[in-house]
């Protein structure tokens, strides 16, 4: 297990309808904020434009690469992490995946969405063969910064 | 953000995955500034491997290093951790507030 961000939420609707509100581009863009050029297909680049809520359709690309979708439980694409400034060409630098599984509970859908892979750095930039993570790092870099600040 | 910015958190990352480097950064916290006889102390680690995981360290901006006497001494440097802290925190939020809007459409209150 290496770096990731982990958020989960229960929704009061059905797997299916979930499935659709993640898979199905037009859906996927009202929530989200953006208007996709088409619909996601498995290894296909999606791309579109972000939307701001005040004055329409920005002129900032927004792409994503769909890498696995199976029906009602996994939805997962690569993409250019959120809080990077959209107005700069990035087409080179970290790209994380972001996985999507519902999962039915009682009342509704179970969403948890994973994003990992902060610590990939561009090719050109690597400055050696880091080792394979074995065990998350944001939890002990919790315990260092507590740590720190105790000092 | 910056690119710059962005491959040195990568970089942060990176280094930051490794088990001897967080017990290295974890002795670093203990305080003073220290010597690599220090930090190899009670360990199994050689000079040479604390030497290798401290340029890392040190390559990420996490450690710096000083000369007392004849002898570098290293201290953490805090900044980076932080940085990279605000980081995910931000993503954190962004992803919450998209994951509230999900649950706003597919339980029928759009708009919100």
């Amino acid at each position: 297990m290496s770096d990731r961000i982990e958020k989960s939420i229960e929704v009061k609707a059905t797997v299916s309808r979930v499935w659709r509100a993640l898979t199905d581009h037009t859906e996927f863009g009202a929530w989200f904020g953006v208007k996709l050029d088409g619909p996601f297909v498995v290894g296909k680049a999606s791309s579109g434009r972000k939307i701001n809520p005040c004055e329409g359709y920005e002129n900032v690309p927004w792409k994503t690469t769909v890498v696995r979708m199976e029906p009602e439980r996994i939805f997962a694409f690569t993409w250019h992490p959120f809080a990077i400034d959209p107005k700069r060409d990035f087409s080179d630098e970290t790209q994380t995946l972001v996985e999507f599984t519902l999962q039915p509970t009682a009342t509704g859908t179970l969403v948890r969405v994973v994003e990992s892979g902060f610590d990939k750095l561009p090719p050109e930039r690597r400055l050696e063969a880091f080792p394979k993570h074995e065990n998350g790092w944001v939890a002990q870099m919790e315990n260092i910064a507590k740590h720190v600040h105790a000092a | 953000m910056s690119m710059q910015l962005e491959a040195s958190h990568a970089r942060v990352f990176a280094a930051l995955g490794d088990e001897t480097r967080l017990a290295v950064l974890a002795r670093l916290c203990e305080g003073d500034p220290q010597s690599i006889s220090r930090l190899t102390a009670g360990t199994r680690l050689t000079r040479q491997a604390v030497t290798k995981h401290l340029r890392v360290l040190s390559d990420a901006g996490m450690v710096h290093s000083m000369r007392i006497g004849r002898e570098s001494r290293y201290q953490l440097q805090p900044k980076p951790l932080e940085d990279v802290r605000d980081y995910l925190a931000e993503i954190s939020r962004r992803w919450d507030d998209a994951l509230g809007r999900l649950k706003a459409h597919v339980e029928g209150l759009e708009g919100s």
